[in-house]
């Protein structure tokens, strides 16, 4: 293909592909280092120079699980993430739907004030619901989590809703209610099949960013109802840095989800550029 | 009582009152046009009587039944929208038989008029296909199956032709002409073309303002226009209109029945214009239109610009010196207030 390219175009694009090497590398190399930690000795793990060529042992893996119940963790994390997702869409889906067919003079400023509340830091509400927590008998349970979880991706998950519904042009809605459509089934077999792409990529990105949540997992769960963020959290405690197995544990937090975005990819994406391109 | 009738119909948004109170009767198997000026209201009027826009005040009745706040879909009506409003992600099949899905109607009668209609539309060989893969033209025609395979009590039609290109405007015309003469169904249709208004109504309303101007067909509506608007929307080029003053020979023409303060309106094809200032009122050509069929000439008479049609082509061209005269037999007089004084 190259050769078809005239010689004053090669260098920028030589440019351009070394700068997109360069920018994928070095997202990538924490990851990468990351899994080849995970397979060293700890020994090996603080050896200066670092080494490339070794002899891998899943013994961290088995040390992890032996410690502490990995299992555990990761059903805490699958079902915070996945409960709090489906609840979330429960509740972004009708009101998305509101504000892009049935809109009002305030719609645009509901959705900004939706958006402002995640310019908050989230340790400045952290006192207030901890106390709610605690006064609720809540702390270390999972419905604490599914809560915390769902109310701070709802803004996100309106917003991307939002977007996505508004694509849809109303005279649509308004043909089927014509046609006799009540408001579930227009919802069923006209909104629904027309904003699949935006629902899926919707849910796929709560389902990350929950299962990636850690300040809030940290904050109300300890033993019982800790995530896989917890557990890699318990590895750098003040016995020391267990490196290999600060690696090991974080390799097992990380893979499912890295899988599940790995093959989400295109849902993903397009629910990033929140409908910008259609 | 009318099939579908309207009494005192009102629309406001907020402050804003668009719908100011219509009565309107409307005979089962009538095509029925609203004709109006952008803003005039004629599509909020059609959404209201569709319940698309909920009725501020007044009554709706269809048939005996009183729909003024029935949800749309128990209203017993079907809407072509202007841009034709398809499902996208159905098949053209799916998208004619989803109102019979709704009401649970039973698949081998669902399969057959769906049939039938494709049939009565040439979609026939369409059907599997998505509305994408379709032209314009293709598109209007499974929205318009898609409300006759629901055979409703009475179709809406809101500006479906604005979509489609000209030549294709004019057959699709002729098309929707010889379905409603076929299926005798009740119609209403929104349009701001009034040569679809001309070409397609039994009775042609005129909106104005969120107000009924005129209520008649179309040859009423052109031969005895009730008011100066209806007069000058009604016709194309529009109606010369000279105040009583602007020419003293009027009241002359008229035999004496121009008030002083009124109007004086006559059609294009009144007015016609012979070479040389010999007879009639001495005039100069401003501006010759040449249609083909007809032609336009547009002639400066004392400062006013007449606008004569005929069918003979000319060579008259622009500053040339002319005698108009005016036909008076196919005069139009209004009042001061622009309503029509009854014929002598």
């Amino acid at each position: 293909m190259s050769t078809s390219q005239p010689p004053s175009q090669l260098l920028p694009l030589a440019a351009r592909t070394a700068g997109a090497w360069a920018a994928a590398l070095l997202l990538f190399f924490p990851l990468g280092w990351l899994c080849l930690t995970a397979f060293k000795t700890e020994l090996q793990a603080i050896a200066v120079p670092p080494l490339f060529v070794f002899e891998p042992t899943l013994e961290n893996f088995a040390e992890v699980q032996r410690r502490s119940d990995y299992l555990l963790f990761a059903r805490n994390s699958l079902i915070t993430s996945v409960v709090s997702t489906l609840l979330g869409l429960l509740i972004a889906a009708p009101a998305a739907y509101s504000m892009a067919f049935f809109r009002t003079k305030r719609t645009r400023d509901i959705l900004m004030w939706m958006l402002s509340t995640k310019m908050m830091p989230a340790v400045g509400a952290l006192l207030p619901i901890y106390v709610l927590a605690q006064t609720a008998s809540l702390l270390d349970t999972l419905p604490a989590l599914i809560i915390v979880f769902t109310l701070s991706n709802l803004p996100i998950m309106v917003w991307m809703l939002y977007t996505s519904f508004k694509d849809i042009p109303p005279e649509i809605l308004e043909a089927a209610r014509m046609d006799g459509a009540t408001l579930w089934s227009e919802f069923r077999h006209v909104v629904m099949p027309l904003s699949i792409g935006g629902l899926a990529s919707c849910g796929l990105l709560c389902l990350v960013l929950a299962w990636n949540e850690a300040f809030w997992a940290l904050n109300l769960t300890s033993a019982k109802a800790g995530t896989l963020a917890t557990l890699i959290a318990s590895y750098s405690s003040p016995e020391g840095l267990f490196w290999a197995k600060l690696s090991a544990a974080s390799l097992m937090a990380i893979a499912p989800i890295v899988v599940f975005g790995w093959f989400s990819q295109k849902q993903l994406v397009q629910g990033l550029t929140f409908g910008a391109v259609k | 009582m009318a099939f579908l009738e309207l009494r005192d119909i009102r629309k406001s948004f907020g402050d804003a009152h668009i719908i100011k109170g219509v009565d309107l009767a409307i005979e089962k198997g009538e095509f029925m046009v609203f004709v109006g000026p952008s803003g005039c209201g004629k599509s909020t009027l059609l959404r209201l009587i569709a319940g698309l826009e909920p009725i501020t005040s007044g009554t709706l009745m269809l048939d005996g039944r009183d729909i003024t706040h029935a949800p749309s879909g128990k209203r017993d009506l079907a809407m072509v929208f202007q841009s034709y409003a398809l499902y996208p992600h159905m098949s053209v099949y799916d998208n004619m038989s989803f109102a019979l899905k709704l009401a649970k109607v039973p698949a081998d009668e669902i399969r057959r008029k769906v049939e039938a209609a494709a049939e009565k539309l040439n979609l026939s060989s369409y059907l599997q296909r998505t509305p994408r893969e379709l032209s314009g033209g293709q598109r209007q025609r499974v929205a318009i199956g898609r409300a006759i395979v629901r055979a409703p009590k009475v179709f809406l039609f809101d500006e479906p032709l604005s979509n489609l290109d000209a030549a294709l405007r004019g057959n699709t015309r002729v098309e929707i002409k010889k379905l409603h003469e076929s299926l005798g169904a009740t119609t209403i249709y929104v349009t701001h073309d009034q040569v679809e208004a001309m070409t397609l109504a039994d009775r042609v309303v005129v909106l104005k303002d969120g107000l009924i101007e005129q209520v008649g067909s179309p040859l009423e509506l052109y031969d005895r226009p009730a008011n100066q608007f209806v007069a000058q929307f009604i016709g194309m080029p529009s109606m010369n209109m000279l105040p009583a003053g602007a020419l003293p020979v009027l009241s002359e023409l008229t035999g004496g029945r121009l008030p002083q303060d009124g109007y004086l309106g006559v059609r294009p094809e009144g007015v016609r214009v012979h070479a040389g200032a010999g007879a009639g009122l001495p005039g100069r050509v401003d501006l010759v239109e040449a249609l083909g069929s007809d032609t336009l000439i547009h002639v400066d008479v004392a400062g006013r610009m007449l606008i004569a049609r005929q069918n003979e082509r000319t060579s008259l061209a622009h500053g040339d010196a002319v005698g108009v005269e005016i036909d008076p037999a196919v005069l139009h007089l209004f009042n001061r207030e622009g309503r029509a004084l009854p014929a002598a």
